[in-house]
C-alpha cells in the first residue's frame, strides 16, 4: 500500500449520468484489491432520477464509522452545483479535482486553504476520443494529487469495476486515467 | 354381524373419506355442509386426498381445517389465495385449494384474489356466495343486494351510499389468468349434482395443468337471513339468481385451448412484446 | 473479487445485495416481495438470482401479500424470506402475527427509513419499538438482529434461518438506508445445501395416506387452551433470552461513559468513543447484535465501572427504554438521537461524551 494517506474520505458528486458513482466504485475498488477497509455510501431516492448524484467513500487501514463524509478531505466535483455545496464543507488541507468543463466558477469558493485541481476533464476525454470517460479522467487527477494506491491498484481496479460485457471499455478507461494522471 | 348380513349389505351412502368423522359447527340449514362435501367427494374420487393442502378462510368455515382430511392451512382474513399461492409454488405437485366466503374473498381478500387469478396461479378456489357475512352475526357482506337488510345496513343496502355488489365471477373472467370459472347452487340435487361437476372440474383441471379454476357457489345464510332454510332457498332463487346468474364465465378448455396460457396468447395475439416469436418473423 | 490475507475472496457489495445473496447461499429458495426505497435492491437481486439456482422470486400485489406468501410457504415446509422498508413492515404486521401464532418459521428483513406515516426514505432506526415490542397483535416475541457492517449482514443471515427454524418463530433483522445502500468489502458465507436443511415433520406437505392430517393455524377459541399455548410459546422465549442474547463490547473494561447503540449508529459512536480516548475520556461501547432478546447480560456488567450511559439512535430514544430496564438507576442514563433520516456525527456524540463525562466527574 503506499505510504501517503491512514485514510482518504472523499465526496464525488455531479449530475445524475457523469459517473460519479462509478468513479467512486473504482476508488473503492482499489481499497478492496489492497485488503483496506472501506465504504461506499451513495445518494439515493428521487435526486437520482436526473438530479445531483454523489458518493462518500472512505479508504483506511481502521474499522470505518460513519460511511457517510461530512467533512471531506478529498472532492470531486463534476458540476458547478456540487461544487459550491461540497467545498463549503471540506476539510482544511483538503484536495478538491473539479471539471472545469461545467465547474465554470471556482473564484466564488473562498478556501484558500483547499488544494484546487482544476482541469477540463469531459473535455479532455472527449478530445482523446474517450467520451464520456471525464469521470475516471478526475480518478486519475485525484490519484497523481494523493496517491490513494499503488498505480497498478488503479488499472486493476478498472478491470474489476468494468462489467464484462463492456470489456472493450477497460482499454479507453485505462487511458483516461493516464489522461488524468499526466494533464 | 355375521358374515352372511355383511355381504348383503349394500352401501349406498358413507361419509367421504377426505370429511373427518367430527361435528362441523354450521347451522342446521347451511350449506357449507353440503359444499363440504362435495369436494370431500372430488378428493376421493380423484384420488388426491394425501398430496392437496386446503387453506381455510376466515368466515363461518375458518374451522375447515378441522373438518377436511387433508393438511390445512389457516389463513388471515382474505388472505388466502396468497398462502396457497406459496403453498402451490413449494410443491408444485401438490393439489391446492383455498375455501372462502364473501367477505373473505370479495372484500378484505380482493387484491389477493384478483392478483391470484391474474397471475393464473395453478390452484383451486371454492367461493361460497351468500350475500352476508355469517361468523359475525350477520352485517353487510360486498355481495349484499341492493336494499337487502342486514346488521349493517338496517334500512336495506344503500347503493347510492354502499355501492352496488360485486359480481365476482364475471369479474374474474375478464383476466387473463384463469382458465375456468363457474357459478352454481346447491338448492336441489339436481343443482348439487351440476355442484358437484364443476368442482370435480374445477380440480381436475389443476391436476392437468389447465390453470386456475374458481368456482361461486350462491348459497344461503338462513341464521342471518332469518328465514327456513326452505324459505332461505326461496328467497336465493327469486333474490340472488338474476343478481348472480348460474353458468359458466370462463372455460379455456371449451373455448379450444390446452390451458389458460395458450388462451391468454391468442387473445394478446396483437401485441407485438407479447410475442417475441412474430416479432422474429418480421425481422426475418 | 480480490483474495485477503486469510485467503478468502473478499467482494464489494452493496448491503441489501449481501443480504439477498447471503440468504441463498443459507438455503433461502423463495422470496416474496414488493418495491420499496430503500431496500429495493435486495428484491431486484433475487429476480435476478433467484431462477438461476431454481428458487422462485414472485413480486406479491401488497406487502400484505407478501408476508401471507412467506406464512405459505412456511408452512409448506420451505426456507422463506421477505423484505421491506418501515411502511412496509407496518403492513406485514398482521402476517408476523399469524406466523408467531402458528410457530412458522422465516426469516423478514426491515431496511429502515424515516417514518412516521410515508416518512422519508433517508436512514432511520425508529422501528426499533415496532420489531421489539409490537410487530403485530397479540402476545409474542421475535428475534431481531441488528447489524452494523455489510459483513455482519451476511452474517447474521445464516443465523436467523438457523435461530426461526430452531425455535419456529419469525425472526427479524433489522437494517436501514444506510447499511442497505452502503457497500463494503466483505467474505460471503459457504453456501448450504437446501436439502440438507432440518426436517419438517409438522409441514402442510401432504400426508400420503402416511400420517394424520397437519394443520397450521392459529385460531384457539378456547381461552384455557391459547393461554397454554402462550404459556409454552413464552417458555420457548424464555430459552431464547437465555441463549441467544448478543452484543458487542469495545474499551468497556475500564469505562465511565458507556455509548450503548446499535445498527448504523454504532459505527457513529464507535468513532466517537475512539475520539473521546484520545481526549482521555475513558468511553466504551456496548453494541447490542441482538435487539430482542436484548443483551442484559453484557450490559450488567458494565455497571461495575460505568458511571454515566450515553444511548445513541436515529430515532427519538426507543432502546433508550431497555437500557434504562438494565441499569436501573444505578447510574444516569442519557440519549442522543437525530430523526427523519439525519444521521449523527461522531462530534455531535463527542460533544454528549464529554459533556457527561464532565457532569459524572463533578
Amino acid at each position: 500500500m503506499s505510504a501517503t494517506m491512514r485514510e482518504m474520505r472523499l465526496v464525488l458528486a455531479g449530475f445524475g449520468g457523469q459517473g460519479v458513482l462509478f468513479a467512486g466504485k473504482v476508488i473503492a475498488s482499489c481499497a478492496l484489491l489492497e485488503d483496506r477497509e472501506v465504504s461506499w455510501l451513495p445518494s439515493y431516492g428521487p435526486e437520482m432520477r436526473g438530479g445531483t448524484a454523489n458518493c462518500s467513500v472512505t479508504l483506511s487501514d481502521e474499522a470505518i464509522g460513519s460511511p457517510l463524509v461530512t467533512a471531506p478531505d478529498a472532492l470531486v466535483a463534476m458540476n458547478q452545483p456540487s461544487f459550491d455545496k461540497f467545498i463549503e464543507e471540506m476539510e482544511a488541507g483538503g484536495v478538491c479535482v473539479v471539471d472545469t468543463t461545467l465547474v465554470v466558477d471556482t473564484a466564488a469558493a473562498e478556501r484558500r486553504d483547499v488544494r484546487l485541481c482544476a482541469i477540463p476533464a469531459a473535455t479532455m476525454a472527449e478530445e482523446a476520443g474517450l467520451k464520456g470517460l471525464g469521470n475516471i479522467v478526475l480518478v486519475g487527477k485525484l490519484w497523481a494529487e494523493t496517491r490513494f494506491c499503488e498505480r497498478d491498484t488503479l488499472d486493476a481496479a478498472i478491470e474489476h469495476c468494468v462489467p464484462a460485457r463492456k470489456a472493450a471499455m477497460v482499454e479507453k478507461n485505462k487511458q483516461a486515467l493516464t489522461l488524468g494522471i499526466e494533464g | 354381524m355375521s358374515s352372511v348380513t355383511e355381504k348383503e349389505t349394500n352401501v349406498v351412502f358413507e361419509r367421504p373419506h377426505a370429511l373427518l368423522p367430527v361435528v362441523t359447527n354450521y347451522c342446521p340449514g347451511c350449506a357449507h355442509g353440503i359444499v363440504h362435501r362435495l369436494v370431500a367427494e372430488t378428493l376421493d374420487e380423484l384420488d388426491i386426498e394425501g398430496r392437496t393442502v386446503g387453506v381455510a378462510p376466515v368466515g363461518c368455515s375458518v374451522m375447515a381445517y378441522d373438518f377436511f382430511g387433508c393438511d390445512m392451512i389457516e389463513a388471515a382474513h382474505g388472505r388466502a389465495p396468497a398462502v396457497a399461492t406459496a403453498v402451490k409454488r413449494v410443491h408444485p405437485d401438490n393439489v391446492v385449494f383455498a375455501y372462502q366466503g364473501d367477505g373473505d374473498l370479495a372484500s378484505i381478500g380482493m387484491a389477493e384474489t384478483v392478483h391470484a387469478a391474474t397471475r393464473g396461479e395453478n390452484i383451486t378456489i371454492i367461493f361460497i356466495n351468500n350475500a352476508i357475512y355469517g361468523m359475525t352475526g350477520g352485517q353487510m357482506a360486498p355481495t349484499s343486494l341492493p336494499n337487502q337488510v342486514t346488521q349493517t345496513s338496517p334500512y336495506g343496502r344503500d347503493v347510492s351510499s354502499a355501492g352496488h355488489p360485486v359480481r365476482v365471477s364475471e369479474l374474474l373472467a375478464t383476466l387473463d389468468g384463469p382458465a375456468y370459472i363457474e357459478r352454481v347452487t346447491v338448492d336441489s340435487p339436481k343443482n348439487v349434482r351440476k355442484a358437484k361437476k364443476a368442482i370435480k372440474r374445477a380440480f381436475q383441471n389443476q391436476v392437468d395443468g389447465v390453470g386456475y379454476s374458481f368456482v361461486e357457489v350462491v348459497s344461503t345464510c338462513p341464521t342471518n337471513w332469518g328465514m327456513t332454510p326452505q324459505d332461505s332457498f326461496e328467497w336465493m332463487r327469486e333474490n340472488m339468481l338474476p343478481y348472480y346468474p348460474l353458468g359458466v364465465y370462463k372455460d379455456v378448455v371449451a373455448d379450444g385451448f390446452a390451458n389458460a396460457a395458450e388462451a391468454a396468447s391468442a387473445r394478446n395475439a396483437a401485441c407485438p412484446i407479447a410475442h417475441p416469436e412474430t416479432q422474429g418473423e418480421e425481422a426475418r | 473479487m480480490a483474495q485477503n490475507a486469510n485467503g478468502k475472496n473478499k467482494v464489494l457489495m452493496k448491503g441489501n445485495e449481501a443480504l439477498a445473496e447471503s440468504a441463498i447461499r443459507a438455503g433461502c429458495r423463495f422470496f416474496f416481495g414488493y418495491p420499496i426505497t430503500p431496500q429495493t435492491e435486495l428484491a431486484a437481486y433475487m429476480a435476478k438470482m433467484m431462477p438461476k439456482v431454481g428458487g422462485t422470486y414472485l413480486q406479491a400485489e401488497s406487502e400484505v401479500a407478501a408476508i401471507n406468501m412467506v406464512y405459505g410457504a412456511s408452512a409448506a415446509g420451505a426456507r422463506v424470506m421477505t423484505s421491506s422498508s418501515s411502511p412496509g413492515i407496518s403492513l406485514k404486521g398482521e402476517g408476523i402475527s399469524y406466523m408467531a401464532g402458528a410457530d412458522l418459521p422465516g426469516v423478514i428483513i426491515n431496511v429502515q427509513r424515516g417514518g412516521p406515516g410515508l416518512g422519508g426514505i433517508q436512514p432511520s432506526q425508529s422501528d426499533y419499538w415496532q420489531a421489539t415490542r409490537a410487530a403485530g397483535h397479540g402476545d409474542f416475541q421475535m428475534i431481531v438482529y441488528a447489524p452494523s457492517t455489510v459483513q455482519e449482514m451476511c452474517d447474521v443471515v445464516t443465523d436467523a434461518f438457523d435461530a426461526a427454524d430452531k425455535y419456529r418463530t419469525p425472526v427479524m433483522i433489522l437494517a436501514d438506508g444506510m447499511l442497505g445502500q452502503m457497500m463494503e468489502p466483505v467474505v460471503l458465507p459457504e453456501p448450504h445445501d437446501p436439502s440438507t436443511l432440518p426436517e419438517k415433520p409438522w409441514a402442510t406437505t401432504g400426508h400420503r395416506g402416511q400420517r394424520a392430517h397437519n394443520v397450521v393455524n392459529s385460531l384457539y377459541l378456547t381461552a384455557d387452551e391459547l393461554e397454554e399455548l402462550n404459556v409454552q410459546r413464552y417458555e420457548r422465549y424464555a430459552v431464547i433470552q437465555r441463549d441467544e442474547q448478543r452484543a458487542e463490547t469495545y474499551l468497556t473494561e475500564d469505562a465511565d461513559i458507556v455509548v450503548v447503540a446499535f445498527g448504523a449508529s454504532a459505527r457513529i459512536a464507535r468513532s466517537a468513543v475512539n475520539a473521546a480516548r484520545e481526549a482521555g475520556i475513558k468511553a466504551g461501547l456496548v453494541r447490542p447484535i441482538t435487539l430482542w432478546p436484548f443483551p442484559d447480560d453484557v450490559l450488567e456488567a458494565t455497571t461495575s465501572t460505568a458511571k454515566a450511559y450515553l444511548v445513541v439512535e436515529m430515532n427519538m430514544g426507543q432502546m433508550v427504554d431497555d437500557v434504562k430496564l438494565v441499569v436501573s438507576g444505578r447510574a444516569p442514563v442519557e440519549f442522543y438521537g437525530r430523526a427523519g433520516g439525519v444521521i449523527p456525527t461522531p462530534a455531535e456524540v463527542l460533544e454528549r461524551i464529554c459533556a457527561l463525562n464532565a457532569e459524572a466527574g463533578e
